[in-house]
Order: structure tokens, then C-alpha cells, then sequence
């Protein structure tokens, strides 16, 4: 018999992180390859929490669908069935009044810091740990979460998953007393968000853990179809909310924070500055809300169902995550022909497989932490 | 027999019986205290004030729990691990001066004796992290092992250092020693020592921020990812029994152990022990988590040559002092 030659290639160590992982911030698998602490190849898994949100849209009507498309990104649910309800208005040509406008931006931009919050809390856990430092971080954002919540309670009744946005307007006016409550919250979170700012952005071992970490250049961050603070964070100006102004963005004073180095530390940042923004954006809402109807059709006593006329619109807003688009196909039907939706996390995420290689594994979790990926709006 | 069996067997049992009820209530005492960092209640339902029966309700149910055995793992060691490594902790408290009058175990070398033994702990940890056939409990033991050896040198240094100036090694000297001054207040080189030590201290009870072995949001859990139950238990307890006995160390070198200014006495090794522990809290919660490569390039580039710098000094000021 012929000596076999034994040849063992003791390579990369293949190591699973996730689906089931304290850092993967939902269902994501990666594969890492590891030598020694360094990982020389990743391959990523998706679909863990694919739930079918766009077959599913051609069953259900125009109106059915805002509440089930606010489960896609679960953290800041009304900009979903914001996006997808201006893309409906574009092709049956309503206008909303501008009272209804002012309102969906005001819950918009409160829920834009909400979600900024959550991911500032859980960046805290990927670096921190969640027995140590980053869990009190954790706990101290969802502490003024919490606030933002209870607003949202007294403006719509729920205190998630809004379901404010109706096509042709909102469906709840804005009481005195709810207003009376949001200058009390700006008031409560100013000193507050800064403090969180300064807090992070001066920790000595933060700046050690995310400075030059995961740095996306210029041109990556342009050929990579990225959006929201991941690109901002390499200094690309690009904010739909300013380039497409939408709904009443273009009479609010704002400014869109830019990162320069493009590293984890910038977009963290970016996020803790925008919240800043949103703050200012409520301010101005809160002053000047103007009379009128919240809603251009008649209140849904008798339900008449939105039957759009033939065509298709693509519509695509700022979600905290990034440009959120809704492409629609419309056959005349009260049904949708063809949905399709295009995911900031998931554009943003596929930044990982070039990001990751030659990196250490607890930076692996810093990176993606940064790109802040909710897995409700990658898989859909 | 029996009766030097009893005579040799009460004080270790007593010693024992009365560390785990201590380091039970440390871990009570560090989820108060975290909780209140964080804003929150923390244990309060069981037992009515504040839920004190909480750490006794833990232990039972860690007790009753099922002890899961992975499939392809080597059984014996790992069962093995957690017990040389509660074993190994229990171990060292044999030299340490701090429940009866006299150290169970009397001798002139005492603290080089009790680092020795207490660096055994990492075998305890490397068996059972290479035992359990887990890629994240191998990758948690190599780190551990590279932190614990690098962070020792650093540690046995800082311990030097009021040892030269004492001129002994043993608790008993040391002790008294102090009664004038605690080595704390001795200039400079008191504050560079403890702060090494504090340092390394950190770095040896795994405490963020170099808690690199167990960093969950890496490797789960690291080295104890396997472990259930009982063993489980073994593992937190020990890490306590480590740590307490660390902060003891601690509170006996630096802060003069029993000797205090109104009144002295074995007490106040074991007060000075938990305040000590408190300042560990407050770094553990407030703290993120450094890197491997970052927690070497420190030991190695900062603190161990600010450590020689300080034994050296120490030297220096011994050989002028014992001139004059």
C-alpha cells in the first residue's frame, strides 16, 4: 500500500459569531477566520429575520400597510410608513396640509434621537461589556429614551410603534398640553444629550477602542452605496433631508454634522452632533405649528380605500440609518403591485466584508457597532 | 487522631465558612452599588430590606441547576478546573492575617508565598478553557494567560517596593511596620507603588478594564461559556474569593492593615479590604473595556518600567537610610 503523505494545513481558525451573539445587534452571522487575534477573512450570513415585509405588501391594502412596514426598522418605526407614505402621495398626487407635515416631522425627528440613543447605549455594551462601563452608558440612554417614549405615549397613544402617518396626513392633532410637555423634554434633554456627547467623546479608552478603527475613505464610502452617518462620517455631505428636502425640511435652520477621518470615533460623533440637530428641529416645530387640517381627506369614518392610478413613484427619506426608498408599482388596484424597499442597514452593512479583513476580533465588534445596522431593515 | 483532626480542621473550617458568607455578600454589595451608578434599584424582592437573602437565592439556584457537560469536552479536567481554582483561592487566605489573630500559616516569606500560590489560579483557568473544546474559551484562556503573566511582573514589583523599604517579606513585619506610618503616606514612593498595584491588581482580578478573558461582547463568555450550574458557581465564586483576597493584600501593604487611628484590630483589615473593593466597583462600572494588543503594549512599555524605576528608587532610599 502506498505511504500516504498526511498533510495538515493548520490554517485560519474559523470561529461562528452569531446568529445568536451578544454584539451582532440582532440575527447576523459571521464567519471569521482567524490567525491568532487577527482576522484575515470574514464571510457574513444574512436572512436570520427575513420576514417577507415586501410579498407581503401585495396582499394588504394602501392603508393596511404603514403599521406593518413600522416593524421593518423596529428602531425608529415612523420613518418607515413616512417613506411609504410619501411615495403614495407622490403617485395619487395629494397634498398634505401643512399642519399634518409639521406633525410627522416633529414625531420623525423625536424618534430620530430616540434611535440615536439606542445606538449609543448598545455601542456602549460592544465596548464596554455589558457588566461594566458601557452598561451604565446603556442604561443611561435608555433612561432619556424612556422620556422620548413617554412623549410619544401622550402624542399618539403607543409609544413605538406610533402608526401616526396616514396617507393624506396624521392621524392624531397635537394637544396644548402635549406641547407644553415637549418644551419640558427639550428642556430636560439639552444639557443631557451634551453631557452624553462630552462623556463619550473625551473617554480616554473610547477614543483608544474606535480612533482609527473601520476607517471607510472618501471613494469607499462613494462606490459603496452607503448613506446616513456612515458616509457623513467620511465627510461626504449627503443628507436627504437637505439635498431632496422633503415634507417641511426646507424651512427648518439645521446643520449636518461631517465627519474627517471616516473611523468608528467620527460616526459616533456624527450621531451624538445630529441629535443635537433633531433637538433644534423640534424647537423650531414646536414654535410655530400652524392651524388647519391634520388630514386632506375625511377622517376614516367610512373607510374609502386609496386606490392610486397606474404608475410607480420611488420616494426615498432620511432615516437615522440612512436613505430609506420605497419604489411602488401601482396597477390601479387597491393592492400594491410590487414593493421594493431600499434598506439603508443593508447598503451600509455591506461595508463589513471590506472593513473587517486584517483587523482584531474585539474591533470586529467595534466596526460594526459604528455602521449601527438594525436586522428588521437588512433582511425586511 | 480525631481530636488533633478537630484541632487541625476548626480553624480552616471556620476560616472558609466565614470568606464564602463575606464574598457573598460582596457580589450583594457590588450589584447595590452598580445599581445605583446606573440609576436603578438593584436586588430588592428577596429578603425585606434591600434583598439581602439575594446571594443565598443565587447560590440555590446555581446548585439546583443542571451541570451540562459538553459532548466532545475532556470530562475530567473539565471538572477539574473550577475545583483547583476555588481550591487554589481558599488556598491563599491560609497566610492572610485577617479573621483570627495569627495567620494559619506563619512564615517569613509569607507574601512571596502568597503570590506563588495565588498565580496558580491560571492553570485552573487554562485546563478549563481548553477542556470545555470551545473556540471562544481557547481564545479567552490565550489571552488570560499572556495578561496574567505579563500583569504578574508588574504586580510582584509594586509589592517589592514597601518590602524593601519594611525590609521583610512576611504580613507579621509588615504590619508592624506601619503602626507610625501606612506605606501609603510615605512619599513618592508609596503612591507609585500603589498605583502600579492597584493597576495590575485590576489586570489580575480580571476586572474591566482588562476583563479581556470574559469580554461577552467578543467571546460570550469566555472561559466559563461551557460552564453550568455548580461548576459554573465555582468559577464566580473563586473569582470573588480572588479578588477579596487581592483587596486584602491590598489593605494590609498599603493602608496599614489592622492599625488604625482611634482604635486597632483585625477588623479594620477586613473594612479597609471592602472600601478598597468599592474603589474597584467604581472603576469596574464606569469603565469601557481596552484591547488585547493595547493592554499588553501598556504593561510592557509604561508599567513595568515605571515599576523598575520604583524599585530602584526604593533601593536607593533603603541604602541612604540605613547609612544614616
Amino acid at each position: 500500500m502506498e505511504d500516504r503523505i498526511i498533510e495538515r494545513d493548520f490554517g485560519d481558525l474559523a470561529v461562528n459569531m452569531g446568529p445568536q451573539h451578544p454584539s451582532t445587534h440582532g440575527v447576523f452571522r459571521l464567519k471569521l477566520y482567524l490567525q491568532g487575534e487577527r482576522i484575515n477573512k470574514i464571510e457574513s450570513f444574512l436572512g436570520y429575520l427575513h420576514r417577507g415585509v415586501e410579498k407581503l405588501s401585495e396582499k394588504l391594502t394602501y392603508d393596511q400597510l404603514p403599521p406593518v412596514l413600522e416593524r421593518d426598522d423596529y428602531l425608529s418605526p415612523t420613518s418607515n410608513s413616512l417613506g411609504f407614505i410619501n411615495a403614495v402621495e407622490k403617485i395619487c398626487e395629494i397634498e398634505v396640509s401643512r399642519k399634518s407635515s409639521y406633525i410627522r416631522v416633529l414625531v420623525a425627528e423625536l424618534q430620530r434621537i430616540s434611535s440615536h440613543l439606542v445606538a449609543l447605549g448598545t455601542y456602549g455594551l460592544d465596548l464596554g461589556g455589558a457588566l461594566g462601563g458601557g452598561a451604565s452608558l446603556f442604561l443611561y440612554c435608555f433612561r432619556e429614551r424612556e422620556k422620548i417614549l413617554d412623549v410619544m405615549e401622550d402624542l399618539t397613544g403607543t409609544r413605538f410603534h406610533t402608526n401616526m402617518n396616514q396617507i393624506g396626513g396624521v392621524r392624531y392633532d397635537v394637544k396644548t398640553e402635549s406641547i407644553n410637555k415637549i418644551k419640558k423634554l427639550i428642556k430636560e434633554l439639552k444639557p443631557v444629550l451634551e453631557d452624553y456627547a462630552n462623556m463619550v467623546s473625551k473617554d480616554e479608552i473610547f477614543m483608544k477602542r474606535t480612533k482609527n478603527i473601520g476607517i471607510i475613505s472618501k471613494k469607499l464610502a462613494e462606490e459603496s452605496g452607503g448613506s446616513g452617518p456612515i458616509v457623513r462620517g467620511s465627510g461626504i455631505n449627503f443628507d436627504v433631508r437637505k439635498n431632496k428636502p422633503y415634507e417641511c425640511y426646507s424651512e427648518f435652520d439645521f446643520n449636518i454634522p461631517l465627519g474627517i477621518n471616516g473611523d468608528a470615533y467620527d460616526r459616533t460623533i456624527i450621531r451624538m452632533q445630529e441629535n443635537i440637530e433633531s433637538l433644534k428641529i423640534v424647537e423650531q416645530i414646536i414654535q410655530g405649528i400652524p392651524s388647519g387640517d391634520i388630514h386632506s381627506r375625511k377622517p376614516l369614518k367610512s373607510p374609502k380605500l386609496t386606490r392610486p392610478p397606474k404608475g410607480s413613484s420611488y420616494f426615498s427619506i432620511e432615516s437615522p440609518r440612512g436613505e430609506l426608498g420605497f419604489f411602488i408599482v401601482s396597477d390601479g388596484t387597491a393592492i400594491p403591485y410590487r414593493m421594493k424597499i431600499r434598506a439603508p442597514s443593508f447598503s451600509n452593512l455591506s461595508l463589513v466584508e471590506k472593513l473587517l479583513p486584517g483587523t482584531f476580533i474585539a474591533d470586529s465588534v467595534a466596526i460594526l457597532g459604528s455602521l449601527d445596522p438594525v436586522f428588521g431593515d437588512v433582511d425586511r | 487522631m480525631l481530636d488533633s483532626f478537630i484541632i487541625f480542621a476548626t480553624p480552616i473550617f471556620k476560616t472558609i465558612s466565614i470568606l464564602i458568607l463575606i464574598v457573598a455578600y460582596l457580589v450583594w454589595l457590588e450589584r447595590k452599588v452598580a445599581a445605583k451608578m446606573q440609576s436603578r434599584v438593584g436586588p430588592y424582592n428577596v429578603g425585606y430590606p434591600h434583598g439581602w437573602l439575594q446571594p443565598l437565592a443565587d447560590a440555590l439556584k446555581l446548585m439546583t441547576k443542571d451541570d451540562a457537560i459538553p459532548k466532545n469536552s475532556d470530562s475530567l479536567l473539565f471538572n477539574f478546573g473550577p475545583i483547583w481554582i476555588m481550591v487554589v483561592s481558599l488556598a491563599s487566605f491560609a497566610l492572610l492575617p485577617f479573621y483570627f489573630e495569627n495567620p494559619m500559616l506563619n512564615v517569613d516569606l509569607s507574601l512571596m508565598l502568597f503570590i506563588a500560590i495565588s498565580s496558580l489560579i491560571i492553570i485552573g483557568i487554562f485546563v478549563a478553557g481548553w477542556s470545555s473544546n470551545n473556540k471562544y474559551a481557547l481564545i479567552s484562556v490565550l489571552r488570560m494567560t499572556a495578561q496574567i503573566i505579563s500583569y504578574e511582573i508588574p504586580l510582584i514589583i509594586s509589592l517589592l517596593i514597601p518590602c524593601i523599604l519594611i525590609g521583610s517579606l512576611s504580613f507579621g513585619e509588615i504590619i508592624r511596620f506601619q503602626e507610625d506610618v501606612w506605606i501609603i503616606f510615605y512619599p513618592v514612593l508609596g503612591q507609585i507603588s500603589f498605583i502600579i498595584f492597584m493597576i495590575s491588581a485590576l489586570a489580575e482580578g480580571n476586572r474591566i478594564p482588562f476583563d479581556l478573558s470574559e469580554a461577552e461582547s467578543e467571546l460570550i463568555s469566555g472561559y466559563t461559556t461551557e460552564y453550568s450550574g455548580i461548576n459554573f458557581a465555582l468559577f464566580y465564586l473563586a473569582e470573588y474569593v480572588h479578588l477579596f483576597g487581592i483587596c486584602i493584600l491590598g489593605s494590609i501593604i498599603f493602608f496599614g492593615g489592622p492599625n488604625g487611628p482611634i482604635f486597632s484590630g483585625n477588623i479594620l483589615i477586613v473594612i479597609k479590604a471592602l472600601l478598597f473593593f468599592t474603589l474597584i466597583l467604581f472603576i469596574r462600572w464606569s469603565f469601557f473595556r481596552i484591547r488585547i494588543d493595547q493592554l499588553l503594549k501598556f504593561n510592557w512599555i509604561k508599567l513595568i518600567p515605571l515599576s523598575f524605576t520604583g524599585l530602584l528608587l526604593a533601593c536607593l532610599v533603603k541604602y541612604y537610610m540605613d547609612f544614616n
